[in-house]
């Protein structure tokens, strides 16, 4: 991902002299009300390496996105701002307005055409030819193909973005589409989640910062070192969960011994993400370990499965990376609620059976 | 003759140069404003368009009301959690649930903490570059900016090191040539009016607010399992209390949720309220612009309650009501219920309605799109140079109370507790006018708004204190519950019931009305701040809130919106919110799909 050319390069090959190049600096400096000595400076940094360009655009969405990645402690979502990437476009943070702000993104394809990276929170609606977004007056749909079509790489931030996310949920009635449904000539890493984990959104930026590549991708673009794994394989009350005991109400005895929340609803067993291993917020909690069962919301369609608080029954794991054949099996079979991993479902019978009782019995 | 006056009463002239501004960035979502100059760059009309729409109405209908909270949370990630606390107390209005106390405890104080966390990154990240001139601070003097410091709040962050270090980070940054989200902005403009120091301090204390915000927002994490977005249920809160336990909220959590209440209160008081009044002090002309509906009408409906489930106003640590006609020593009541006291209009709207000269109730909305411009507007459907504000203009509607168009939000609130002689209230915002030596009048503009969210950020603070150390006594006195599930289950419900659940959220007050219907949700709508402050024309002629607030504003140069900026930022619009839009009639919505 790294960007080869600097800008006085990229100049250089657009016919600029370097004459017309230092009149730029000077203009640059004196444009921000900076003495002539900063001319020099800007120079210099124009004709280094320089930081890797960052347009941030925002379709239909809530902010989530945003509002989780400024949460970010390791690395700090200020660090990343000032010494990592240039966030040259993000409508949420830049202090410009109205075309001083749209003319940057004319400005970057100059500058940095193929040599930025174009991070899309929110998706674009299709409906009433795109005017359910309007930016500048124009639909936003307009403004996405215009930069994907000269940027070097798509990250696309949380579920809106990977997948449609709640404007899509059925019926979808402005056809909110996902991004790599309408841009599909350019590398788009899905980072999903309503919102993603911080670190996960910042881990992202880093790596392909520091290895100059994405990180490795599962089947469906998501990078494999955050979605490889159901937050229930590394759930914290998965012996709960082995051993049958499980809440059966909220804040019931169950629940204040943490027991597990599979009969709550909880959509751990289904859903590829991080949030078992990395935790939210500093590492502090995480929805299941609140109380909550697990919405579910880094999935594909998490809103359209059914009630939040139904366990796991439709176990769409057909063609998801790393599904083992037993699980698969389990479903097929028609395993239904007790399908969730087939070497768990004898004791998940057995000790419904037992809480239903009133009794508390472990093996 | 192009001048008119408004039903309520501004004066409009549609005549002179026209400047648009699209988009408005540093708020939720996507805003459109377009003002008219005169020959001396004053405003003289503004049109306030909201342009997204995310429909989610017809998305809700049908499914299950105890999930409602999850979807319509996520019509804002910025107020996170705002929706799930209206869409949840809406379900057990209408299901005729109680709450245990612990549960409206922990609800108080996740939105106190909402209030603290958004107001504090609302001054700093989203409006400060409107008052802060970031290029300025670096012909900062570190040693005075020190001393600034130092002369205004005894925060221990205040060394000329500490300073200059800032500074450094800050040359680097500038001299790379790569300026970021600093780019292209207006920089160097007249309209800047700190000294160098107070740019350098502000500055400093822009990185430092977000790094704090982090921490803030923990208590959600805590009870809610994270932020954005934690969780919530309908009977209570998900969580469980734990004291001999090991697996839910023990004495560790609750430690750590009393060290986050100290540090914010620190944070607070002694670096946003300073900066606030210092910077304020450069700039007292702005108590004379941006003041629009806030002098005329306002609007609370009160929120907090001391003890759970009692909705009556003397409940409220924030009480509400409507101020009319500025007349403040008359607080109105305000009744969610009651057909004719909020309705929402369309006839400027990109919606339909049978006869659009009437507004509907929300229990009796329609929401069904209608993206047309007018005769007079410029450009084409999809490259829109000109609104035509005569005709349909926004995907915002136009919500009234009693017919009249209120402004919400950290001001109206204050204006309404003041209004009914709140003690607290008071003598904060007399101390505040005292220490800037202003009239009670400086309240009603741009600064006064800016000025009251600051103050109401210093009050969330301390109150998650006071409601803390309730939620202690209550835990002592042997009540550990967190939640009532003796109405989860639907076959307990009545075959039809309607709800309406209400919260002053950090951006005003938000309204959702449910239908349930056999066990189903048949209708929803939600009425939030947003809609009511950047309200489009109604049919009887009255303007909305940002719409009022911009006229009469001189600008310092019209290709340089500042001064919009500053006024619109001043309300800390949320355009997602505004324009989700939810409605009952699901059935309508369905033919619009098919287009």
């Amino acid at each position: 991902m790294g960007i080869q050319q600097t800008f006085y390069e990229a100049m250089r090959e657009h016919g600029i002299t370097r004459r017309s190049f230092l009149k730029f600096c000077s203009l640059t400096a004196a444009g921000l009300g900076l003495g002539p000595e900063f001319a020099g400076k800007i120079a210099y940094a124009l004709e280094t390496k320089p930081r890797t360009p960052v347009i941030w655009l925002h379709g239909l969405e809530c902010t989530c996105c945003s509002e989780s990645f400024i949460r970010s402690g390791h690395p700090l979502a200020a660090d990343v701002i000032l010494s990592m990437i240039s966030l040259d476009y993000d409508d949420t943070l830049m202090a410009a307005a109205g075309y001083q702000a749209e003319e940057i993104l004319e400005q970057t394809i100059a500058k940095y055409d193929g040599n930025f990276i174009l991070a899309c929170e929110g998706n674009p609606p299709l409906n009433e030819d795109g005017m359910y977004c309007i930016q500048g007056g124009k639909p936003y749909v307009e403004k996405l193909r215009r930069m994907a079509s000269h940027c070097k790489a798509i990250i696309a931030w949380g579920s809106c973005a990977s997948w449609g996310c709640v404007q899509a949920a059925k019926p979808n009635p402005t056809r909110a589409t996902p991004i790599h449904k309408v841009i599909t000539d350019k590398p788009v890493i899905k980072v999903p989640g309503c919102p993603p984990i911080a670190e996960v959104m910042t881990g992202v930026i880093t790596y392909m910062l520091t290895f100059d590549r994405f990180p490795e991708l599962d089947r469906q673009g998501r990078p494999k070192m955050f979605y490889s794994q159901r937050n229930h394989d590394k759930c914290y009350r998965r012996a709960n969960f082995d051993a049958g005991q499980f809440v059966e109400r909220f804040d019931d005895e169950g629940a204040r011994k943490g027991y597990c929340l599979y009969k709550m609803g909880c959509k751990g067993p289904t859903t590829h993400n991080a949030c078992s291993t990395v935790e939210w917020n500093g590492g502090l909690s995480w929805p299941v370990k609140s109380g909550h069962g697990c919405l579910g919301c880094s999935e594909d369609n998490f809103w359209d499965r059914g009630s939040f608080y139904s366990a796991v029954t439709d176990l769409n794991v057909v063609g998801q990376v790393e599904s083992r054949a037993d699980k698969i099996g389990a479903v097929l079979a028609g395993a239904a609620v007790v399908g969730v991993a087939a070497h768990a479902a004898a004791s998940v019978i057995s000790h419904t059976k037992d809480n239903n009782k009133g009794g508390d019995s472990h093996d | 003759m192009t001048e008119t006056v408004t039903a309520n009463g501004f004066k409009l002239d549609t005549g002179g140069q026209r400047v648009v501004v699209d988009p408005i960035c540093r708020i939720e979502g996507h805003l459109r404003i377009e003002v008219n100059l005169d020959d001396e760059n004053v405003i003289r009309n503004a049109v306030s368009t909201g342009t997204m729409w995310r429909g989610l109405e017809v998305i809700l209908k049908g499914r299950d009301p105890r999930d409602a909270w999850a979807f319509t949370e996520r019509i804002c990630g910025v107020c996170t959690g705002v929706h799930a606390l209206a869409s949840v107390r809406a379900v057990e209005d209408a299901l005729g649930i109680q709450i245990p106390e612990n549960a409206n405890h922990i609800r108080n104080l996740m939105m106190l903490a909402q209030y603290t966390q958004d107001h504090l990154v609302h001054f700093y990240h989203l409006h400060a570059l409107d008052w802060v001139d970031v290029v300025s601070a670096l012909k900062a003097d570190p040693k005075a900016t020190s001393a600034l410091q130092q002369s205004i709040s005894k925060w221990p962050k205040s060394s000329p090191g500490y300073f200059r270090g800032t500074q450094a980070r800050l040359k680097r940054f500038v001299e790379s040539g790569q300026l970021g989200p600093f780019s292209n902005a207006y920089w160097g403009s007249p309209a800047y009016k700190l000294p160098p120091e107070a740019n350098l301090m502000a500055v400093t204390h822009y990185l430092e607010a977000l790094d704090f915000q982090r921490e803030i927002v923990k208590i959600h994490t805590i009870f809610g399992g994270r932020n954005p977005h934690p969780n919530w249920v309908v009977g209570g809160m998900p969580c469980s209390f734990s004291l001999n336990e090991t697996g839910a909220i023990n004495m560790e959590w609750l430690n750590l949720v009393s060290s986050i209440i100290d540090r914010s209160i620190d944070f607070v008081d002694q670096v946003y309220i300073p900066d606030l009044k210092a910077i304020a002090s450069f700039y007292t002309e702005w108590t004379n612009y941006g003041g629009g509906l806030s002098g005329k009408n306002l609007m609370s409906y009160g929120d907090f309650p001391r003890v759970a489930n009692d909705w009556s106003q003397d409940n409220m640590y924030l009480p509400g009501g409507a101020i009319i006609n500025g007349d403040l020593s008359k607080v109105h009541e305000v009744d969610v219920r009651d057909p004719e006291q909020i309705q929402e209009f369309v006839a400027h709207s990109w919606y339909k309605y049978p006869d659009e000269s009437k507004g509907l109730h929300p229990w009796d909305g329609i929401t069904e799109p209608d993206f047309e411009l007018g005769p007079n507007s410029k450009g084409t459907k999809t490259d829109i140079k000109e609104i035509d504000e005569d005709a349909k203009y926004s995907f915002v509607k136009a919500p009234r109370w009693r017919g009249n168009a209120m402004e919400v939000g950290p001001l109206a609130r204050y204006v309404v507790a003041y209004a009914r002689g709140d003690k607290e209230i008071k003598e904060q915002v007399d101390g505040l006018l005292h220490d800037l030596g202003l009239p009670l009048t400086a309240l009603f503009s741009t600064l006064g708004r800016t000025a009251a969210r600051g103050l109401e950020c210093s009050w969330s603070a301390h109150k998650m204190r006071e409601v803390f150390d309730n939620m202690l006594a209550n835990l002592k006195a042997g009540d550990t519950a967190t939640s009532n599930m003796d109405l989860w289950e639907p076959n307990t419900w009545p075959a039809d019931a309607k709800g309406v659940g209400h919260v002053e959220a950090p951006r005003g007050s938000l309204g959702h009305w449910v239908h349930i219907k056999d066990t189903k949700i048949e209708s929803y709508q939600a009425v939030v701040p947003t809609t009511w402050n950047a309200s489009p024309r109604d049919p009887a002629g009255n303007i909305g809130a940002y719409e009022a607030a911009l006229l009469g504003t001189p600008m310092a140069n019209a290709q340089q919106p500042l001064e919009i900026l500053r006024t619109v930022h001043s309300f800390d619009p949320c355009l997602a919110c505004a324009t989700h839009v939810m409605a009952p009639d699901g059935e309508e919505l369905a033919i619009v799909k098919v287009r």
